[in-house]
């Protein structure tokens, strides 16, 4: 029940005095409540729980990480290259 | 679906892996904290990728296993009352009470309903002014933020029919009970990004400089279990004990200040009985004064409980990580989800439960389930 998804901002409104969106969750679309996010515009993507947006979703955050990511073990890729070329010269 | 797919990345997860592998010099066991994480760790089998020295030991993070007997019998009895109308999440329905479940109230002819948020409950009440609305708030700060929300709301459009049980828990003391166990193993935690979303991360320093323990705020995608994984051996290895966020894209440190505010506003600091565990001193919240009559324990005064725990249920060692599931005499014989003996079984986040789900029926299943644990993502 704890589950958070992240969503897609769609649509905005204001419902009874509360700030409110449709947020698409790859095709499901529902109401989400923006109280804590009254920023949030179309196109943003946030974390959802049970009907709340909790945190707006930073996309440069989740880049940087994937590029993060892509880093790790790579200096040793570009050795082993290096030394199997070597292996290859050597023969 | 963007944020998702990405995270998945079996190619990248091989190179998280890898850089585990080639950090580990000796064991260490890390406890995730939240049932979310669990569930994700087991289904994609990433304990089963990890080295062998890398122990992860399943915590009490799922609100659904922790709510406590006590209040599970309550709720049986508000919502067996004619004029209620019981609203809840529907994991709540299966969890056993001293006397069956909230499915068991319902089809004895009481008014129980599944609603996928608090702000449901709030409507099912506006529309229907002559029943009592009763919404069953459990749950981490993740959740709190919206129950509070849901009784701010009752009470500025004066929606009384609408009350809330409450039942919420706090990771911080959690954390610092499970640390103060003298059977305690844990060496790192992985905390729960979606707690921290709302909350930041302005708890954890202090917990991680008293108890010398690393302290790695977690996503929940597979690439996200990993690289708090990595960063908290990186620091075992390396003798620190730090705050680290490995999910900034959801993690900001203030965290959300609108919901802390509304947190503030609404509830107060209580002490709280887990379930299996028993009462963590500051772990819970309750309604503040100002909101206590839309606290459902004080409009329907519930007396005479007598609350008893199946003798062969082990869920309590289950959640503080002293036990693995299968070792459990009850697991997967009399207590399977269908027939939960305890509410960790219930919850697909409840080890339990994920455990009978991906078939970790025991060491012996392990080569059965290699084949599938391949498949990160
Ligand atoms: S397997 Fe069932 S009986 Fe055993 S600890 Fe888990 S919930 Fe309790």
């Amino acid at each position: 029940m704890c589950l958070a998804v992240p969503g897609r901002v769609v649509d905005v409104e204001e419902r009874d005095g509360t700030p409110m969106a449709k947020v698409d969750f790859g095709g499901v679309v529902k109401d989400v409540c923006l109280a804590y996010l009254p920023d949030l515009q179309v196109g943003d993507y946030t974390i959802v729980h049970v009907g709340f947006a909790l945190q707006r979703l930073d996309e440069e955050a989740a880049l940087a990480t994937l590029e993060l990511f892509r880093s790790i073990g790579a200096l040793e890729e570009e050795f082993g290259d290096a030394w199997s070329r070597a292996a290859e010269e050597a023969r | 679906m963007r944020y998702l797919e990405e995270f998945r990345d079996p190619g990248l997860a091989r190179r998280l892996l890898d850089e585990i592998h080639a950090t580990v010099t000796r064991p260490w066991a890390l406890m995730e904290v939240c049932g979310g994480q669990t569930h994700s760790i087991i289904r994609h089998g990433i304990d089963q990728l990890l080295p062998e020295q890398v122990e992860l030991i399943h915590g009490p993070g799922c609100p659904v296993c922790v709510t406590p007997l006590e209040m599970i019998d309550k709720a049986l009895a508000i919502a067996a009352r004619p004029e209620v109308t019981f609203c809840s999440f529907g994991d709540m329905l299966r969890v056993p009470g001293t006397e069956g479940d909230l499915f068991r109230v319902k089809g004895a002819g009481g008014d129980v309903r599944v609603v996928y948020s608090p702000l449901d409950a709030l409507e099912i009440a506006r529309r229907s002014p002559d029943r009592q609305v009763v919404f069953f708030g459990i749950g981490f700060e993740t959740t709190a933020p919206a129950n509070a929300m849901t009784v701010h709301q009752a009470r500025r459009l004066g929606i009384g029919n609408f009350s809330l049980l409450v039942s919420h828990v706090r990771v911080p003391p959690a954390i610092e009970a499970i640390m103060r166990s003298p059977r305690c193993r844990v060496q790192a935690f992985l905390a729960a990004g979606h707690v921290c979303s709302v909350m930041g991360v302005e708890e954890y320093p202090e917990l991680a400089g008293r108890f010398g323990v690393p302290i790695v705020v977690t996503g929940f995608e597979p690439l996200d279990i990993l690289e708090g994984v990595r960063r908290a051996v990186r620091q075992l290895e390396r003798g620190e004990h730090r705050v680290e966020n490995a999910y900034p894209r959801a993690v900001r440190a203030e965290g959300n200040p609108a919901a802390l505010r509304m947190l503030a506003e609404v509830f107060e600091v209580t002490d709280r009985a887990w379930r299996g565990i028993g009462t963590i001193p500051g772990s819970g919240w309750r309604l503040a004064d100002a909101y206590r009559e839309y606290d459902a324990e004080h409009r329907f005064a519930v007396t005479g409980l007598r609350t008893l725990e199946p003798a062969a249920c082990r869920s309590g060692e289950v959640l503080q990580g002293l036990l693995k599931p299968h070792e459990c005499a009850a697991f997967g014989t009399v207590c399977t989800p269908r027939t939960p003996l305890g509410a960790t079984m219930v919850s697909s986040e409840g080890a339990c439960a994920a455990y009978y789900l991906y078939r970790r029926l025991g060491p012996g299943a392990a080569a059965a389930t290699d084949k599938e644990a391949t498949s990160v993502g």
